[in-house]
Formats: structure tokens, sequence, C-alpha cells
């Protein structure tokens, strides 16, 4: 297929949005409503994740654990408070429309105004520091940060997910490049081991987001992104499918449990994202996401309010 | 198993009586320590303000770098105090609790072997706070009491004065009882169970 090919194939009929100055100050409050919300309003499919472990556990200790859990949701709900004090690396997933017309530079500065507006006005901790000098920015911003992952779709709307990653499950990340030879019996190991290793650091139970395939680099942010998914969403090959159920059973028969002390609840989910990738590789990558999976969506849309969901 | 309601300082007969499994609810005063103040205390060799010194025996530490908003009077109010991971702060356990006296660290994930041994040696005990559940934490804290070393902010350290806080959980004690151990050694045996009905050679 030539590219002039995919081209035809892939045109969007949608009317092209070409937005005005006003884009960039609702990006920029929208953002900042974005951070401080998924910091204190757990998304529904998280919370059903943690009732249904709790309805499962067996073992008193950890059933006590997933209670603490639930019923701090419950207190933050009530007092409109943060569910965890680490606010986190700010990490942004933007999806842009195909017949949107923007400014990217502007748009990235409205992403982080909008994240520095709400660290300094609610205020929230700033936990963003020179990597050398450790010295805090105060903002939750930094040098390339906040992070942000751009996709491009097909429509004319603008999608921002805001994700307040804490460092206790990113500090759990791990990538290794396996060989051909070792197959999806190499991958399974690697992320048991990577599981395991963790242990109760990354605030189990976790959802273990897993890459697959391209390079390094991609193999990493294709584990960050499957570690975002929603609970209960499964990849559409039936092949990567497969192979998500059977890690999530695995896993959760290592009995690490809730909070690393024990339980048949060491994992929600386990999202798996693959790219194609070299011949001669096999790369894996895992990044966990802790169980207060946090994170808020906005859609920008030409003429209507902003639309703001999990 | 059992449930201690205790009051800081704490004495050595209390730790001696504590049992991983058991649990414990606080009342009185637990100091919020972090990366960079103990960096400071034991790298950098910087000496803690005389006054924190004299609080110090007895004391808890939590692992903690808060959300907090400084008041025109120069106090802060909480917003949001949570316990972060104690591994990176275990090196400096032995030291809290030889040099300053510390009897117990509060945090989450557990302490590595020095941490652990530190807590035979010198009479001390692990507690483990439920991560996240910072929202539960930050309703258990009465007052920020007091500050040192501010201008490491976030990562300075705190007075928190804390009513029936917890319930924690014993999870590393004085006699060399390990609960993240124990579910450590458990799980590795459910791995080559797991990896065998995967048919995947541990070895491999």
């Amino acid at each position: 297929m030539t590219d002039r090919m995919i081209l035809a194939d892939q045109q969007d009929y949608s009317e092209v949005w070409d937005v005005d100055d006003s884009f960039y100050q609702n990006v920029e409050e929208v953002c900042k409503t974005l951070y401080i919300e998924s910091l204190k309003d757990l998304p529904p499919d998280v919370r059903e994740a943690l009732q249904n472990a709790y309805k499962r556990e067996e073992l008193d200790s950890g059933k006590r654990i997933l209670k603490t859990l639930i019923e701090n949701v419950d207190k933050a709900d009530e007092h409109h408070m943060l569910i965890c004090q680490d606010t986190g690396i700010p990490i942004y997933f933007v999806k842009i429309g195909s017949e949107v017309r923007f400014d990217g530079r502007r748009l990235e500065q409205a992403i982080r105004r909008g994240t520095e507006r709400a660290t300094l006005e609610h205020p929230l901790r700033s936990s963003i520091c020179h990597t050398l000098t450790r010295k805090n920015t105060g903002t939750s911003t930094g040098y390339r940060i906040p992070v942000i992952h751009y996709e491009f779709v097909q429509g004319n709307q603008v999608e921002i997910l805001n994700v307040p990653k804490g460092s206790g499950s990113e500090n759990m990340s791990y990538l290794k490049c396996l060989t051909p030879a070792e197959g999806s019996d190499g991958i399974k190991k690697f992320v048991l081991e990577c599981v395991f290793e963790s242990g109760a650091n990354p605030c189990p139970p976790t959802i273990v987001g897993i890459g697959i395939g391209g390079s390094a680099d991609l193999c990493v942010a294709l584990a960050k992104k499957a570690s975002v998914r929603e609970v209960g969403s499964q990849n559409p090959d039936p092949h990567v499918r497969a192979l998500e159920d059977e890690l999530y059973e695995a896993i959760n028969q290592l009995g690490i449990g809730a909070h690393g002390l024990g339980g048949s609840t060491t994992a929600l989910a386990v999202h798996i994202e693959e790219a194609h990738t070299h011949m001669t590789m096999n790369p894996v990558a895992v990044n966990m996401m802790c169980w207060p999976a946090r994170r808020r969506r906005a859609t920008f849309s030409p003429g209507e309010a902003v639309s703001i969901t999990y | 198993m059992a449930h201690y309601h205790i009051q800081s300082p704490l004495a050595d007969e209390l730790i001696e009586t504590l049992r991983a499994g058991d649990t414990v609810s606080i009342d009185g005063h637990i100091f919020g320590i972090r990366d960079a103040n103990l960096i400071r205390l034991f790298d950098q060799k910087v000496e803690l303000p005389p006054d924190l010194i004299a609080q110090l025996k007895g004391a808890i530490g939590l692992h903690t770098a808060p959300n907090v908003k400084k008041l025109e009077n120069g106090k802060y109010k909480k917003i949001c105090v949570g316990t972060t991971t104690s591994y990176r702060m275990d090196r400096f356990t032995r030291g809290l609790f030889k040099t300053y006296g510390l009897k117990a660290i509060a945090g989450k994930g557990g302490l590595l072997e020095d941490g652990c041994q530190a807590c035979v040696d010198l009479k001390g005990c692990y507690l483990t706070v439920i991560g996240g559940a910072a929202a539960l934490e930050t309703l258990q804290i009465e007052d920020i009491e007091e500050v040192w070393w501010e201008d490491l902010m976030p990562e300075a350290i705190w007075k928190f004065r804390v009513k029936n806080f917890g319930p924690l959980i014993v999870s590393i004690d004085c006699h060399g009882n390990n609960l993240y151990r124990n579910i450590k050694a458990q799980a590795k045996k459910n791995m080559e169970h797991v990896l065998a009905e995967l048919g995947i050679k541990s070895d491999q």
C-alpha cells in the first residue's frame, strides 16, 4: 500500500476546527482542574476493582488492608481531600484530532501553566526537582516536565488525560531486552520476577502495565500507556489478550497481596500494549500503577462545553 | 496478635512487648523525616537543632513529605500527610536509633536487611502505614506543631501531634521477625509453582 492510498483510506469528513485564543485559556483552566480532581476522586473502574478484591480476599489481614483502602477513598470523597500525599510526576496523554488546527507550543504551555496553577493555588506539594542538585522547583513542573505523550487520531477533538504518577510505583519500573529465542515464556518469567522483586513498594494491588516489542524506548512508553488503561479493558489483539489473562492469573497466585503483606490480590489488572519489533529483538517493559490509579480526562470539541470524564 | 494503644515517647519495655503482626494506635507526637533531611544529617553531617535532638529520645519517625499550606502566622496547615516507601531511607535507620534514640520508624514497604538488624540490635521496630491511604492518615493528625529545616520544603522535618493514629501494623519487631520477609519467602515458593504450571523452567 502506498502512502497516498493510506491517506485516502483514512480521510476524515468531520469539520475542521481552527482553534482561537480561548482554546488555550480553556486548556489551562481545565488542566488545573484535572490535576486537582485526579488526586481526589478515584475513577469508578478502580473503585469497583477494589471492592471486588475486597469481596474476593480470604486472608483476614489482606481483607482489613483492602477495607482501609476503600475507607480512605470514602474519606477523601467526604472531605474532598487528596487520596494520597504523592502528587506524583505529572504525565499527560494527549490525543489530537486530524481536523484540529492549533499551535502545539501554545497547547504545551497551557498544559504546563494549568499544572503549575493547580500546585500553587490549591496548594499541592511539588515533587519535581533538578535531578543532580535536587532543588525543588515548587511548581510540579521543570525542564521536560510535565511528561506529555501525543497521539494523532481522526476527528476534530482534542483529548487530554492527566495521570499524576506516584514515585512508589514509578520507581518499580523495568526494561529487559530478551532474545527472540526466549519467546513469550521469557516475557512471562520477566514480568513475574518484576512483580516479585517490587513486593510491597509499588502499593499493591497494582495495575501491571506491560510493553512488548518496539525499540527499547517505545517498549517503556507502551508499558506506561498500558498502566493507565481502564481496569477491565482488554487488548484487541487476541494473542496479547490471552497473555494478559494468563499473567493476571499467574501474578495473583504469587501471594504478595495488598500492600505486600499477603493475600490473593496482587494485581487489580494486567494490561499489555504491543508494537511490532525488530526480528532480532524481544523487548519487554513493566510499569506499575499503584492501587490509587488516579487519572482524569477532558475532551475538547468545537462549539461545545468541555467534557470531563475518567 | 494483639492491638496496643500506645503513647509516645516509647520505652524499651514496650518495644519488647510488640510482636510482628500486632497493631498499634498512637497518641502523642510523630516526627516526619525524609530523603533530603536524612541526607543532610548523615551524609552532609549537618547537626540537628538542639531543641529537636532533645525531643527524639523514644520518638517515632514517619517517612513523609506532606502537602501543606503556610499560614500568615508562620504555622503550617495540613493538606495531605501520607507515607512514602521506606527502602530509600533504610540506611539511616541504624543512625536514628543509635545516635538519636528513636524507637520506631513508621513507613510503607518495609526495611532492608540492615534496618531489620538495627531493630534487633538497638531495640526498635518498624510500623507499617497503609500507603496511599493518606486521607485517613491526615484526619488522624491533629496539628503540625513545629518544623525544622524549612529550606528543604517539602522534605523538612515535621512534628505532628496525633490522636488515635493508626492502626499501624507492627511488621518488623525487635526479635527479628519480619512480615515482609515471610511473605516474600512464600511468594518465591509460589513463583516456582506458577512457573512450573506455565511450563517455564525457573532457571531458564
